[in-house]
């Protein structure tokens, strides 16, 4: 056993917090998330130049073979900036299927994403669905060698920014089975897409996507037709393991930054860290943080494990994460007073991406759900 | 012990109903389930103030003598509750449950008569002056100075969070008249006309991202700002009393029959929102175990309240007791909150900054989604202000406890 990190891993955190030193300040990010394009192509293309965008790619296909703890450390210092650039999105997930996608694919689409020139979203929330990855109306239908895709794909994370797309459809069965579901790669201008972009709470964009009778070839069926839902699953689990990355960043900075408030904010003649009830808010956010930095490493750690031990140990780090994302943002805010209630501060930013992540991928009742039905 | 309201108070609760059905409109009732802080446009407020003050209803705590309602303690309860039940507009508090009752008590004859009839008829829009950067939970710390200048008072200084202070025409402050040890006794509570010289009020946007005009709080700077001697209340030095004064008139405020309509809401949308397995939420053991369990807590908190209620009819005194309605109203409300949130699930996500002028375009997702986040979001104010929750529990263990 051994917790430590390889030098090698230390060298790519280092290179990550010099980034967000240089690149990602409070101010910065304001302006970012402000601007007409919400995101910084510049930045996009200097995670190309460092490396970042071919991590877990293989060596074959151009990229550097590393695996979930590099992800992890990516991420969580990520998380600590807040960074908007969409690398869960296109790295993690989309990076995810097309790592497992056939070699034709693997080397018409990989080589983009490393250097920077596409960026990727996975589109397979749709309304009724919930969190439920199998709940489908978007159906394909095969004609001859194409698909024809028609559906609605609600709050798809970073589809502003995107030139392709992974779709989830049903090519056969009923809303809710297992069976039946096909993943398809499209390209955003294709015709019979049409989207609505927007803004999201958490200072990132997103879209509302129609499918009218979308022309996709066969060439683009991610795997086998209407296999998708346990690769589906599998990359969901490597997400939830990124983004309970991204959120222990977000939490340590909420809890380092309260502390360091509570130690100079004075009130009634004494800092108000000096009040035993604030004291032991502050020790409980702690305690909330390192389990969850906790139940990161376990996860990132059995990403590799057989199914039902994977599945439950993504589960397990989302509660825990859930659980600790919403007491930490509550608890930085309250301790803040007024000043947390500004959009001036950064507190009540960390606050609203942990909110979001509460809800990414599932929450709490979802994930127990899970949990308990996985034997 | 008994529950029942006689004949004659139900009587007056179809005449608030029939009242709320004529007035409350349903602009207003649109506007408001647009605004992503509690509050709307000035206009708005002032209507609906301008229809209960037709109505004899505006004041239903000042003495009859003043052009209160001269409600009976039981139609003060009814009165209440109705309104709240049916979500209609709060009065805004600072002219008429936070000024006024302390002009009454304080004030001079001169006072009185000057600002209580526009106060009555919200002709003058008031704020309050209260916290400063450097003094929230422990307010006699304020630093902001009036300076004696024979007839005059020379004001400096700055005050923070002041709520609504865009619309306001006047502002009643503690402001330090003394330097002295103990640092509750060179405090002076004044009034301020809004458009003195030297005045500036500059938003603070809120995290839940609320745009000018629209925004919650703002923060006004004073710069040689002259305030005729006037203007002062009572007696210099004595303002940290009368603002403790104003403090137990604020008391016993109820929660409970705002927070039932918020859970029969969240039954509503329950009821509207797929669980992604062929069921909808309202159907969900766990979310509906946490619902259930929110209406429990508002239950308890009512029987509280009207143990509180019960007790001020019989002409007895409530103090601290009320603390732990701030603190259970609250905190029961951020729960709902919360729960909201996650019951519209991807709906929580899409941002819009300008909630009131976005009426024309399709809102992503339900209607009732749209601001359900920003409510959220902003809804983490109400542990903080009006004596934060750590500040109430205080207050209870010292007072209540003994401790
Ligand atoms: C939306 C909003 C509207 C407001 N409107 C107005 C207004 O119209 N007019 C006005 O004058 N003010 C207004 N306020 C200000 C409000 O009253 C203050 O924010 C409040 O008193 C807390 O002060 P503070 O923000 O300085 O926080 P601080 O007093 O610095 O408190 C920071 C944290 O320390 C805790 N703390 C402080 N002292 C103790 C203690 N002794 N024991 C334990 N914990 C403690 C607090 O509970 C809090 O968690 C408003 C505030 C908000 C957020």
């Amino acid at each position: 056993m051994d917790f430590s990190f390889s030098e090698e891993q230390t060298l790519l955190r280092n290179t990550i917090q010099s980034f967000i030193q240089d690149n990602y300040d409070f101010d910065k990010r304001t302006e970012i998330v402000k601007s007409e394009e919400g995101m910084k192509i510049k930045n996009w293309k200097l995670f190309s130049d460092l490396g970042l965008l071919g991590l877990p790619f293989s060596e074959d296909d151009g990229g550097l073979g590393f695996g979930p703890i590099e992800l992890m450390i990516v991420v969580e210092e990520f998380g600590k900036g807040l960074v908007v650039e969409p690398y869960i999105q296109t790295i993690v997930t989309c990076g995810g299927f097309l790592k497992r996608a056939s070699e034709k694919q693997r080397s018409k689409y990989i080589p983009k994403i490393i250097s920077g020139e596409d960026i990727w979203a996975f589109a397979y929330a749709e309304p009724q669905g919930r969190y439920n990855l199998n709940d489908l109306t978007t159906k394909a239908s095969k004609e001859g060698d194409n698909y024809i895709l028609n559906g609605y794909k609600c709050v798809v994370s970073a589809a502003p920014w995107s030139k392709k797309l992974i779709v989830s459809a049903r090519t056969s069965g009923d809303q809710r089975d297992e069976e039946g579901i096909s993943l398809f790669i499209l390209d955003k201008d294709s015709s019979g897409i049409s989207l609505r972009d927007y803004p999201t709470v958490d200072g990132s964009r997103a879209s509302e996507i129609i499918l009218e009778d979308v022309k996709v070839s066969s060439e683009n069926l991610i795997g086998e037709e209407g296999k998708a839902s346990e690769l589906i699953e599998q990359v969901v689990d490597e997400s939830i393991a990124a983004v309970c990355a991204e959120a222990i960043g977000a939490m340590s900075v909420l809890n380092e930054t309260t502390v360091e408030y509570c130690k100079t904010r004075k009130q009634f003649g004494q800092p108000i860290g000096k009040f035993q009830v604030l004291q032991h808010r502050m020790v409980d956010m702690f305690m909330q943080y390192e389990q969850s930095v906790s139940m990161t490493y376990m996860v990132n750690l059995k990403l590799h494990e057989e199914y039902s031990e994977r599945r439950k140990a993504a589960s397990g780090a989302k509660v825990q994460i859930c659980k600790a994302a919403k007491f930490i943002g509550q608890s930085a805010i309250q301790l803040h007073g007024g000043m947390g209630m500004t959009d001036e501060l950064n507190v009540g930013h960390y606050f609203k991406r942990l909110s979001m992540i509460e809800n990414l991928f599932g929450n709490i009742d979802h994930h127990l759900k899970k949990y308990a039905s996985t034997a | 012990m008994e529950l029942g309201l006689s004949d004659e108070d139900l009587g007056f609760r179809d005449e608030v109903r029939d009242f709320i059905k004529k007035t409350f409109t349903n602009e207003m009732r649109k506007k408001l389930s647009l605004s992503k802080n509690g509050h709307v446009e000035k206009g708005l407020h002032v209507e609906w103030q301008n229809a209960l003050y037709k109505k004899g209803w505006i004041a239903p705590n000042w003495p009859k003598e003043h052009g209160g309602a001269g409600f009976s303690a039981t139609q003060k309860y009814v009165f209440e509750t109705e309104m709240a039940r049916e979500g209609a507009p709060r009065t805004v508090p600072f002219g008429l449950s936070m000024v006024a009752p302390v002009i009454m008590e304080f004030g001079t004859d001169e006072q009185k008569e000057k600002f209580l009839p526009d106060i009555l008829s919200t002709k003058v829009w008031w704020c309050q002056g209260y916290s400063e950067p450097g003094s929230g939970s422990d307010l006699a710390s304020l630093q902001c100075k009036a300076e004696d200048k024979g007839d005059y008072y020379l004001v400096n200084g700055t005050k923070i969070w002041t709520t609504m202070a865009q619309y306001a025409d006047w502002i009643f402050c503690l402001v330090r008249t003394t330097k002295t040890e103990k640092p509750q006794q060179g405090i002076s509570f004044i009034l301020i006309d809004m458009s003195s010289k030297g005045i500036e009020v500059r938003p603070l946007i809120t995290l839940e991202q609320t745009p000018d005009p629209h925004h919650e709080v703002n923060q006004v700077f004073f710069e040689d700002v002259r305030v005729p001697k006037e203007n002062l209340i009572g007696e210099e030095n004595k303002g940290w009393t009368y603002a403790k004064y104003l403090l137990e008139f604020e008391r016993g405020n109820a929660y409970s029959p705002g927070l039932y309509r918020a859970v029969n809401n969240l039954r509503e949308i329950a009821k509207d929102t797929p669980t992604g397995y062929g069921r909808n939420l309202i159907d969900d053991n766990d979310f509906i175990n946490k619902l259930n369990e929110c209406e429990i807590q508002i239950q308890a908190m009512e029987f509280v309240e009207l143990r509180i209620f019960s007790a001020l009819s019989a002409g007895e005194r409530v103090g601290p007791e009320s603390s732990i309605l701030k603190c259970r109203g609250t905190e029961i409300q951020q729960l709902l909150q919360e729960l909201s949130v996650e019951a519209i699930s991807h709906w929580s996500i899409p941002f819009i900054e300008d909630t009131f002028a976005n009426v024309n375009e399709p809102s992503i997702g339900p209607d009732y989604a749209l601001t359900i986040t920003p409510n959220y979001f902003n809804g983490r104010k109400t542990t903080i202000y009006a004596g934060s929750n750590e500040i109430q529990r205080n207050i209870i263990s010292k007072a209540v406890l003994g401790l």
